[in-house]
């Protein structure tokens, strides 16, 4: 089973440098794209290869790059991103491949810088990941001493500057945009779409955003081709996928998997399955602000459609798994405080209802829930859908609230009915003041 | 009073951006790093800097979580609270660090030691639950490891 | 044009407009809050959701914002759609999650945006059971009050303040539903744009703090249409009464004026019209008791008028009519104009360059359109805010047109706009001899005295057109940066030149002139607006008269001993010397005012006039523009307006035509046949015998409360309603309930809309002209018949052992009736002299000290201010502060280095 993207990490090891890297077949795509391909052909290629998103939104990423305006009056200097932001609670997988191979990522942003002819380069990453920040930087140091970095990169007349951000906090900053002006040094509120970033991004000029396991990929679509790359993955989704899996399994951890591999070798084969004493109740297929699947969809391939169809969405990956002793309102209690919490303020439904609904649901943990509380719920769930708001978090955080509404409904209504938790092992989530 | 080192550190960061203002958050870290927090006057300082206001600047850093705008303890202690940590028991250690420290979320101890705060999800949720001190990440935490990791701060 | 569908029904609206503008415009209600027709939408609110369905198939929709929606041809929406307005009416439960019940306490209430929204939507019954969160709110200045629980954060406040205002010391603080907009600490908020606020804010978190000091509700207030006495700009305002004292002004919009906003002179300098310091009463000095009954009074003044040999001097604070018919009364050939001779002679200058110059003087709208703009010594934050607060605008045109249009971005997009520009501006070039407040937009500044200013400036017309005179011995250094002047004034669709009167200087003036001039002549749309003095200071330039020193001299010189003095202060006119000896020589003096000042000490018969809100009148702005101000509520009869009273003495003293007059309308008519150049003020605002549907226009709105009972502790019979016999407003709640024409609104209501937007309703198209056309008549238009001027000065030498004093101008301290203004007072800045640092070191003085010079006889003792800009040899003196004398400047001030102040008893402060 091929794992290109993990090949070289092993967990515990200091991370390959440069003349490692180089000597496994490191910065081959580099030359590859500058000395034998158009920035052109490097889009359609990326696009060929059905290389979607990773960051959660499964967007085709040859195609998102289409969009960047190019020739010689497009706006300059362009911009490319990695968001190593990872704020989505539950997910850990950019980590691995931040820590663990970071040349790998830098190879895939200069590839991808060049086919947008992007001069700038950021990795903007969460101030959590103080080993991979310090990793990232000793890589992007050999890069540039190397000559993959800097002016006329491997005498191609290619430039790229590459620069490491660490963030503040604030889960808004992965929203790409949010991203964007908190790399300005501004407050990270979302912008609205249209102008999309590929237009008027970083201080106003034609930026991409990509995700960090996405740009991982690049330079081995780019070394062995679209078609290598669609059939690693098992169904019509490409690739490998790095999954994840915490919560009460026996061996929690993160792995690459061909894309399409199920839920239920995620969870028996490779997570162990669950802990003695504890059962299977439900999950989050893709970080927090997805929505639960049960049992009954343990044999769905983890891919983009087939989660879709089933109600939810893929996300990250990774997923959480909710077992029979965790209260399953007081699980939702912790996502919606810190969607609450991590709301940035700036409309309306989002920065009032997320506090609305966290009130609601602490009062059902105290066992003070009324019957209408679940009706107000229920039109929040309603209202707070995508378009209603300004971007994606509240319908992020209801995503988790709706389906658990309606798989575990009952735990709701005893919660009200026998006002008190019936998790006594749990008691109430208490809030951070 | 801005010292030479931080100017240089900031000149820096305003070396890569198109404003000196687009620089004001990693001068808000740089004096964060040397201070542990951001004083208003440390603010002032920056914003003049960076030709900002001070409500401006304020602005931008009261967005942020992880800009102090009060004084912490030596140490910062940030506890995750996120969804495989709640799962995964993190209350336990919460309360045993409340107990141990007599210190709330957002309390810093009265010897200045430590400054006990919430956080949301370390990104490293197979190994939950878990906590950083300044920059060490502690994962698979259990309560009886607690006094072992704290003593190691002074 | 597009045709779009609301609700199946087919209307026409703008193409390129956001659909939230549309809906409005076509005067259908659709609640919303961020949105605000001057700053464009940034979808935060939520509040104005629509259905929008892909075809006429699509059955199902989805809910858009409709401020970020584009209109698109054959559009389909839907207002009506059940799940739109139940999203609508759960916003309004979001916000009221947090918004506390307080209406009957809030200042707000009954003028509240929410409060009309909240109805719209029908959001009735509180669902949300748990607790508010509270905040502490922030001393914020004299000016306004702040209340953060109130607050819905739409974040209107801090776009106006920050984006709009270019505001520094107002911002969002923390975020999610902890959000905060206030100061970074309690303090004076430092904008001088921050009193609009209060109409910016939906709700009542930023509110009047005079009003508040005698608090009315909107629907107990009488109001009526007035025009800003404060500067020059004849900003649109709204001012209300009750109980017979002005409880506040508010912004009356005027699409090519003011459009939304007020200054905070204009906004809270109303308040001298109930200070203490009236006058109330006509005193008759030579009777005891002095104050005496108005038909006293009126005798004695025709009495005195008809022994003496008499003059009149005017006012540029006065309105046109007083003024007129002040000259009526003593003749054209003794009626002088009560301003300095600079002034006088500079305002013609004014005139001259906008009558007779090639170039069209801008209103406020077009100036926010101009794409460069070339500042010649004017201070314009200082002394016609409102134009800071255009120009602040004008700065966003170039890359809005290059960038923004480029990008495919609407204008409207204010968040999207300001991302794509960042901090890009286009070309505004300031020319002055202190720093301003506008400085930190500039492309270039540059500082000098106002002979190099001018010299810079005809500089710049030589480069654009060769037939401007060339300027002899300029730098390298300054033709380089005349050469970028030009050259952006040259590559710009729209440039704009500005300048005026207040450096005192009439090069600069003429330099502005030969650049608007030059780009004229190379056939660029270029435009010059010009501030003068105050707010009638064109007004009585076009009308004519003498000079005040041909006044002094004409009683000095014994040609006449009796001095009709109108509405004016002469001891901010002239030297104090020079005032005293005049008003000493007189026989008799008469001054009409409404304050007690210097002169009005001097008077041997006071006559109260009234104030701006007692009385009606006609005022020329800078642009030229005649406006009407309406009086907004009766008086007693000792108070009445200064034509009123001149007008009584004319026909007591049997002058045949002012005999002939029955009111106000007859003497506009008188006005407008004697004098052409003011012919069509007329057209101003409609008569007093116009009706719609056979009624007036009433000044209170139909919820007015207390008629019966308002005066019941004096008298339990009702009064009789006050009659306004000069104009076609009513006293009363009575009369025709539509929308007035657009010169005589007296407040701004629609069903539904009690708060100011309902001004939307008042509008063509939301944000754009009132309906009828925005009131004011343009009297000028250019003609250009000038030349070139080929005045072009000498570079500034300075003077040894003096210093060349110049104005320096204050939003809050220049202006005479506002300086009466117990908020505004709080703002005024000590006196001061501000020198240059190195001629400081020079003379070892430092910053705090005392320096003493005398200017024209004047002594002035004032503590130094250090300035690194300021010209080596020049110094600057703040303009009509109280405490600080009247000196004509510029002038040399002499150095008094060996002055023992304190027996010069001149010094005032």
């Amino acid at each position: 089973m091929e794992k290109p993207l993990t090949q070289h990490i092993v967990p515990g090891r200091k991370p390959l440098n440069l003349q490692e890297y180089e000597k496994v077949g490191g910065y081959q795509s580099v030359r590859k794209v500058l000395k034998e391909m158009t920035p052109q052909e490097v889009q359609t290629l990326v696009k060929d290869s059905n290389l979607r998103g990773r960051g959660g939104a499964g967007f085709n990423t040859g195609l998102k790059w289409s969009f960047v305006p190019m020739g010689d009056d497009a706006a300059t200097p362009k911009y490319l991103v990695a968001n190593a932001d990872e704020m989505e609670p539950g997910t850990f997988k950019d980590r691995v491949l931040l820590e663990g191979n970071p040349h790998q990522l830098i190879e895939g942003m200069i590839v991808s810088a060049y086919a947008i002819q992007a001069s700038i380069s950021y990795v903007f990453m969460r101030w959590a990941y103080k080993l991979a920040a310090k990793e990232i930087t000793q890589a992007i140091h050999e890069a540039y001493d190397a000559g993959y970095l800097g002016k006329n990169i491997l005498g191609s007349g290619f430039d790229l500057e590459m620069h490491l951000h660490t963030g503040v906090g604030r889960y808004m900053c992965g929203e790409e945009t949010a991203l964007l002006n908190a790399l300005e040094g501004k407050r990270a509120n979302p912008r609205a779409k249209p102008p999309f970033p590929q237009v008027s991004g970083l201080f106003g000029k034609p930026t991409i955003v990509n995700n960090v396991e996405t740009l991982c990929n690049i330079p081995h679509i780019i070394n062995k081709g679209a078609e290598w790359f669609k059939k690693l993955g098992l169904t019509e989704d490409a690739g490998t996928k790095l999954y994840g899996v915490s919560g009460r399994v026996k061996t929690p951890g993160c792995w690459e998997l061909p894309m399409g591999t199920t839920i239920r070798e995620l969870l028996e084969v490779h997570a162990g399955g669950m802990q003695d004493g504890y059962l299977f109740k439900g999950l989050l297929p893709g970080g927090a602000s997805t929505d639960f699947l049960v049992e009954e969809h343990l044999d769905l391939p983890m891919d983009y459609p087939s989660i879709q169809n089933a109600g939810s969405r893929m996300g990250t990956g990774t997923m959480i798994i909710l077992d029979d002793q965790t209260c399953p309102v007081g699980f939702v209690h912790n996502l919606q405080h810190f969607f609450a919490q991590e709301s940035c303020g700036f409309c309306t439904p989002c920065r009032e209802g997320l506090p609305w609904v966290e009130k609601i649901l602490l009062a059902l943990d105290r066992g003070e829930g009324k019957p209408e509380h679940l009706l107000t719920l229920d039109f929040h769930t309603k209202y707070l859908g995508p378009g209603n708001t300004f971007c994606a978090l509240a319908p992020g955080a209801m995503e988790p609230l709706q389906s658990a509404l309606k798989y575990f409904r009952e735990d709701f209504e005893r919660h009200i009915h026998e006002h008190h938790c019936p998790w006594s092992k749990t008691t109430a989530w208490q809030p951070s003041t | 009073m801005l010292t030479t080192e931080e100017k240089y550190q900031i000149d820096h960061e305003i070396s890569l951006v198109p404003t000196p203002k687009n620089a004001c958050i990693e001068a808000l870290k740089i004096v964060q790093h040397s201070h542990g927090w951001v004083s208003d006057e440390s603010l002032k300082d920056v914003a003049d800097y960076v030709g900002m206001s001070t409500a401006e600047l304020d602005s931008v850093a009261t967005f942020y979580n992880l800009i102090f705008r009060r004084p912490v303890g030596r140490h910062v202690i940030l506890l995750c609270d996120s969804i495989s940590c709640y799962v995964m028991g993190y209350e336990d250690i919460r309360n045993k660090l409340f107990e141990k420290l007599s210190i709330k979320y957002g309390q810093t101890t009265a010897d200045g030691r430590f400054t006990l705060l919430p956080n949301c999800c370390l990104g490293t949720c197979d190994c939950a639950p878990a906590l950083m001190i300044d920059n060490d990440l502690y994962r698979n935490l259990t309560v009886e490891q607690l006094d072992e990791i704290l003593m190691k701060y002074t | 044009m597009a045709t779009i569908y609301i609700d199946n029904k087919p209307y026409d609206v703008k193409a390129g407009k956001n659909l939230l503008e549309a809906c409005l415009s076509l005067g259908l209600d659709l609640p919303y809050f961020c949105y605000h027709p001057a700053m464009g939408s940034i979808g935060a609110c939520r509040q104005c959701a629509v259905k929008v369905y892909r075809d006429e198939n699509d059955t199902k929709g989805k809910l858009f914002m409709s401020c970020m929606e584009q209109v698109r041809e054959g559009m389909r929406v839907s207002i009506a759609d059940l799940e739109a307005k139940e999203f609508r009416a759960h916003i309004i439960g979001w916000l009221m999650t947090n918004h506390p019940h307080d209406c009957a306490v809030c200042d707000e209430g009954g003028s509240c945006h929410l409060q009309d929204m909240t109805v719209m939507t029908g959001h009735n019954y509180r669902q949300y059971r748990f607790d508010k969160r509270t905040y502490i709110n922030q001393y914020l200045g004299p000016f306004l009050n702040h209340e953060m629980n109130r607050c819905i954060q739409c974040y209107r406040c801090v776009r106006y303040y920050k984006d709009y205002a270019g505001g520094k010391d107002l911002d969002v603080f923390a975020a999610h539903n902890h959000l905060y907009f206030g100061r970074a600490e309690d303090g004076v908020l430092e904008s001088e744009f921050s009193g609009n606020l209060a109409e910016v804010c939906p709700t009542g978190v930023f509110t009047d703090k005079t009003l508040k000091q005698h608090y009315t509700r909107k629907w107990d207030l009488t109001s009526a249409p007035s025009v800003c006495h404060h500067c020059s700009l004849g900003c649109n305002t709204i001012a209300g009464e009750r109980y017979g004292t002005i409880r506040n002004i508010t912004n009356r919009y005027n699409g090519e004026v003011n459009g939304y906003f007020l200054c905070d002179r204009g906004r809270f300098g109303y308040e001298f019209v109930n200070s203490a310091g009236r006058v109330r009463m006509p005193l008759v000095r030579q009777m005891l008791p002095e104050a005496t009954d108005k038909y006293t009074a009126l005798k004695a003044t025709a009495s005195a008028l008809k022994a003496g040999r008499v003059i009149g001097i005017g006012s540029p604070r006065a309105s046109l009519e007083s003024n007129y018919v002040l000259r009526k009364l003593v003749g054209e050939d003794n009626f002088h104009h009560g301003v300095s001779d600079t002034s006088h002679d500079l305002v013609d200058l004014a005139l001259n360059i906008l009558s007779e110059g090639s170039a069209p003087t801008p209103t406020l709208q077009e100036t926010e359109q101009c794409d460069a703009v070339f500042i010649l010594g004017e201070d314009l934050t200082n002394t016609a805010p409102l134009m800071a607060l255009a120009v602040r605008q004008s700065v966003r045109q170039k890359p809005m047109l290059e960038q923004v249009s480029k990008a495919n971005i609407p204008v409207w997009q204010d968040a999207a706009a300001r991302a794509l520009i960042q901090s890009e501006q286009g070309p505004l070039f300031m020319a002055h001899y202190t720093p301003t407040k506008l400085d930190e937009l500039a492309t270039k500044t540059y500082f000098n005295a106002p002979d190099d200013i001018a010299r810079l400036g005809f500089a710049v017309a030589n480069l654009i057109h060769p037939d401007s005179p060339e300027v002899r011995g300029i730098s390298e250094e300054d033709q380089a940066l005349a050469q970028q002047i030009a050259d952006a004034l040259m590559q710009a669709n729209k440039p704009l030149v500005i300048s005026g009167t207040s450096s005192g200087n009439e090069r600069v003036l003429k330099a502005a002139a030969n650049i608007s001039h030059a780009l004229i002549a190379r056939e660029k749309a270029a435009s010059i607006s010009l501030v003068v003095p105050e707010c009638n200071s064109m007004g009585l330039a076009l009308m004519g008269g003498h000079k005040l020193e041909s006044a002094f001299e004409a009683v000095l010189n014994d040609y006449a001993d009796t001095v009709i003095i109108l509405e004016n202060d002469l001891f901010r006119r002239a030297s104090t010397a020079r005032v005293t000896q005049f008003l000493d020589r007189c026989e008799q003096v008469i001054v009409l005012d409404h304050l007690h000042n210097a002169t009005t000490e001097k008077a041997d018969i006071l006559l109260p006039v009234g104030a701006f809100s007692e009385a009606d009148g006609t005022l020329i702005n800078n642009e030229g523009r005649a406006q009407r101000f309406f009086q907004v509520h009766a008086t007693p009869e000792e108070i009445q307006e200064s034509w009123h009273w001149l007008a009584e003495l004319g026909t007591i003293m049997a002058d045949e035509q002012i005999s002939s007059w029955q009111g106000y309308d007859d003497i506009v008519k008188a006005l407008t046949d004697e004098i052409p150049a003011l012919r069509s003020i007329k057209k101003a605002a409609p008569t007093s015998d116009f009706r719609i549907a056979g009624q007036k226009i009433p000044r209170e709105p139909h919820r007015f409360s207390g008629r019966t009972s308002m005066l019941a502790n004096i008298n339990v019979s009702e009064p009789k309603p006050p009659q306004d016999p000069d104009s076609p407003l009513s006293y009363t709640m009575e009369g025709y309930r539509g929308q007035p024409p657009s010169s005589a609104i007296p407040f701004f209501w629609s069903p539904g809309w009690n708060s100011v937007q309902a001004t939307n309703k008042y509008q063509q198209e939301v944000g754009g002209h009132l309906k009828g056309g925005d009131p004011g008549v343009r009297l000028i238009e250019p003609i250009g018949t000038a030349p070139f001027s080929v005045a072009v000065p000498q570079a500034f030498i300075p003077l040894e052992g003096h210093l060349y004093m110049l104005p320096l101008h204050h939003t809050f301290g220049s202006e005479e009736l506002s300086n009466q203004a117990a908020a505004i007072r709080e703002r005024i800045p000590e006196p001061y002299v501000t020198i240059n640092a190195t001629d400081a070191q020079r003379m070892k003085l430092s910053e705090g000290q005392l320096l003493s010079f005398s200017i024209e006889g004047q002594v002035y003792q004032l503590p130094i201010k250090l300035s690194q800009i300021i010209p080596s040899g020049a110094a600057g003196m703040p303009n009509g502060l109280p405490g600080v004398p009247f000196a004509e400047l510029p002038a040399w001030a002499i150095l008094n280095r060996d002055i023992k102040w304190k027996k010069q008893p001149q010094t005032t402060f």
